[in-house]
């Protein structure tokens, strides 16, 4: 969507990756916490989240580790299922 | 080259599509299915179509959707539906007049179940009245052909950019033949430029269409498609104007009047009801009474202005609906009333629910329903919206 005041198009057609500028973080009740311990570096929790929250974050020489980017994670809990080793809780968030 | 022939309907509507040079046809034929799209793959399997793609669907609800992806790439679509089958499409409908896709769609207008009924009313095309697309209602077969060229002129305007369902009467134009004139290809394609929206989908430059729109947007998007709807009125004279100097045929631009001078008393209308009112207006003028036509071609967006000028010099205006808004009123005598009742002139109205389900319309029908006009303006009490004709005999005690 349109930042700002910017006006809006005729159908309100948007160019690709607007939905960067809604952080639908704030929807979360629980959020995704992978225990680096635990992590395998399978990409599963990236390729099921629907917001592509999870990105790559470090590397222990061995295997790929996996960290969560809060202002997309709106705690669905899709890549606790998915994740082969039960590397990810989902932890009651308290603001 | 354009000639006069008998033919159906329906055939001449397939006709009227094709001169248009649509890319993607879908259709799914749904009972009550007409023979539009039927006579559309014919023309495709024998090569009388070139570089149009068929799309034959599992749903009405996928035919609809299959038009609006193949409009967002850019292309012309068309396709053809009716009564359960268009309903079957109504969320996409919605969607296609949000997202600013001007498909065109032939509306076999027929009732709606349940009981089931296959027969001629308005209902499947009056209940998608909010979704945002122009309805375009026609009297015979050419009108509703014409329709399907100027619609397609009307829809791609860049002040409009609306999708347009024209509306012909089941069986009382799908599958009625009549003479008509048949189109010259060269001389629509001088009419009606190649469509080139704004916005296309294109994978080498994507886009976005149909997004979420927050609060904040919401209104401002509903309002663009209303502002859109009201622009359309004047796109919609002139094109129906363009069209009469360009094939010699004007049947009215938003609404057209029909013995109107003079006439104090006005019946209201949409549809192939209206022959059946001219002959009745014409015996009733060779009789003396001051009675003539207003013909709403445009319902949504609805003409307000123009039907407030037509009758500004009547004392009585009768609504014929063939649909019924439940727990109100028919839908044109809603609409009609609303325009009416801020205006300089604010004559008497009845409404009346008529030819519902297939129920015949007979010309000593509207000789009736004038009657009665008569008589409320004599003094006598009319109730003001009336159920013509309707069977008390047979309903249940106690209604």
């Amino acid at each position: 969507m349109a930042n700002g005041r910017d006006r809006l198009t005729i159908g309100l057609v948007t160019m690709p990756g607007t939905t960067m500028q809604y952080h639908t973080g704030g929807w979360r009740t629980y959020k995704a916490v992978i225990s680096h311990e635990k992590c395998i570096g399978c990409k599963r929790c990236a390729d099921s989240c629907p917001d592509g929250a999870p990105f790559e974050c470090a590397h222990d020489g061995k295997k790929k580790k996996f960290c969560v980017n809060y202002d997309y994670c709106k705690g669905c809990g899709v890549c606790a299922y998915e994740c082969p080793v039960d590397a990810i809780e989902m932890v009651v968030e308290e603001k | 080259m354009a000639k006069r022939s008998v033919i159906e309907g329906s055939h001449l509507i397939a006709e009227a599509a094709k001169v248009c040079r649509p890319a993607v046809v879908s259709a799914y034929p749904i009972t009550p299915q007409t023979h539009i799209v039927e006579d559309i793959s014919q023309m495709i399997a024998n090569g009388d179509l070139p570089n149009c793609e068929y799309v034959r669907t599992e749903s009405e609800f996928s035919a609809a959707s299959v038009i609006q992806g193949a409009q967002a790439t850019g292309a012309r679509t068309f396709s053809a539906t009716s009564s359960q089958g268009a309903l079957l499409m109504y969320e996409v409908l919605f969607s296609i007049a949000g997202m600013r896709l001007p498909c065109v769609l032939a509306m076999a207008n027929r009732a709606v179940s349940s009981p089931i009924n296959i027969w001629n009313d308005h209902q499947d095309a009056i209940s998608a009245r909010d979704s945002g697309w122009i309805q375009l209602w026609a009297e015979d077969n050419q009108e509703a052909a014409d329709m399907i060229i100027q619609a397609y002129k009307i829809g791609e305007n860049p002040q409009v950019m609306l999708p347009v369902m024209v509306n012909l009467d089941g069986f009382l134009i799908t599958h009625l033949y009549e003479p008509v004139e048949t189109y010259d290809l060269k001389m629509v394609d001088s009419f009606l430029p190649p469509y080139n929206p704004q916005y296309k989908l294109d994978p080498k430059a994507p886009i976005s269409m149909g997004a979420l729109a927050q609060p904040e947007y919401y209104t401002e998007a509903r309002y663009m498609v209303h502002n859109a709807q009201i622009r359309s009125k004047k796109v919609i004279e002139e094109v129906a104007t363009d069209f009469g100097k360009k094939f010699g045929r004007f049947k009215g631009g938003l609404i057209d009047t029909y013995r109107m001078d003079g006439a104090k008393i006005a019946l209201v209308a949409m549809g192939s009801i209206i022959g059946t009112m001219k002959d009745a207006v014409d015996e009733m003028r060779s009789a003396g009474v001051p009675v003539g036509i207003v013909k709403i071609r445009s319902y949504r967006p609805f003409p307000v202005e123009a039907l407030r000028n037509a009758l500004k010099d009547t004392e009585i205006v009768c609504v014929l609906d063939r649909n019924i808004s439940m727990g109100a009123e028919g839908a044109v005598f809603i609409d009609l009333k609303g325009a009416l009742y801020n205006a300089s002139h604010s004559p008497t109205m009845l409404g009346f629910i008529i030819g519902l389900g297939g129920r015949d319309v007979t010309v000593e029908d509207i000789k009736n329903i004038v009657n009665k006009a008569k008589a409320k303006l004599g003094g006598k009490r009319v109730s003001e919206l009336e159920w013509y004709k309707l069977d008390v005999d047979i309903l249940p005690e106690g209604i």
